[in-house]
């Protein structure tokens, strides 16, 4: 199984994330957003970082870079995408996902590791999970508070699209504690926090991250 | 030469922290004169000669495309001479 992960000028975690698809049993082919080439991959991680440094919006320049447009059109027809943190930016900025992050409630960056608890289960990137289930992963940006208007939000949660929440005190003033969603289909799922920093116990708070990263290969293996 | 000006913000039901910052930090230097603030972006687009229609249509595609981001932001569009 081969899942990509792009690096944008100024990605952070790419190197994090290959090794938690290494992690999970499946090789990771770095993608460039210069290119619109996507090697044959059968999935991919927008990783977490500062995007073209973050100008305009996060996410806003990154969107419209070339690995971006073949990464649109075939999530529109079922690839599975996971965007973390800036990934997820990158993805509400393309449409794939409603709503935009705004800078968090306090306008500090917050750095922790955040207990979720993980709702929909029935994404190509949660079904590992069980529902209800709690994780603690590491949170870490600046802009990370979720805002959509309050149709988006009835909507949303209506279709149960929520994949996972804060647990305890909110964060940064995100919309009921959203920490992550998905689209329609289950294929597209942005996280603000980083699983790709909890899949072992050494370098993590433990290894709950990596369930993200095995879900979406059973859902490769099963097809 | 005219400027275009792009002016974006957070539409009002959007919570705006930096705006809620400085509006804090106003009365603590004796300013008291606002009961509350919002903060925006600006942009300032130069052209050569007076700007078309088409120019100008072309500036509001950009700005609903790139400058802002409709989900959260509104934008308003107007010449400077």
């Amino acid at each position: 199984m081969r899942i990509g992960v792009v690096t944008f000028p100024g990605t952070l975690d790419d190197y994090d994330a290959a090794r938690a698809v290494e992690a999970a049993g499946a090789q990771a082919v770095p993608l460039f957003h210069a290119s619109d080439d996507l090697k044959e991959v059968q999935a991919v991680v927008l990783p977490g970082g500062f995007s073209y440094g973050d100008y305009l919006r996060c996410g806003a320049i990154a969107r419209f870079a070339p690995i971006m447009s073949s990464i649109i059109t075939a999530a529109e027809h079922g690839f599975p995408v996971l965007g973390i943190c800036n990934g997820f930016q990158v993805l509400t900025e393309s449409h794939l996902l409603e709503g935009a992050m705004i800078r968090n409630k306090d306008l500090h960056f917050i750095c922790k590791d955040q207990p979720l608890v993980i709702e929909n289960t029935q994404t190509m990137w949660t079904n590992g999970f069980t529902a209800g289930q709690e994780i603690v992963i590491p949170l870490k940006n600046m802009e990370g508070s979720f805002q959509c208007d309050d149709a988006t939000l009835a909507r949303i949660e209506d279709e149960g699209r929520v994949i996972a929440r804060y647990v305890g005190e909110n964060p940064n003033g995100a919309r009921n504690k959203i920490a992550g969603i998905t689209n329609k289909r289950g294929n597209v799922v942005g996280l603000m926090p980083h699983p790709e920093h909890a899949i072992e116990d050494l370098t993590g708070p433990g290894t709950d991250g990596l369930t993200f990263f095995t879900s979406v290969l059973q859902t490769l293996v099963g097809r | 030469m005219a400027t275009i000006i792009v002016e974006v913000m957070l539409k009002p039901e959007i919570l705006d922290p930096q705006g809620q910052a400085v509006a804090s930090a106003l009365p603590r230097l004796g300013f008291t004169f606002a009961k509350s603030v919002r903060q925006g972006k600006r942009f300032e687009i130069i052209v050569e000669g007076e700007p078309t229609d088409a120019q100008l249509a072309e500036v509001n595609k950009a700005a609903e495309t790139l400058l802002s981001n409709p989900v959260i932001e509104t934008y308003l569009v107007k010449v400077e001479k």
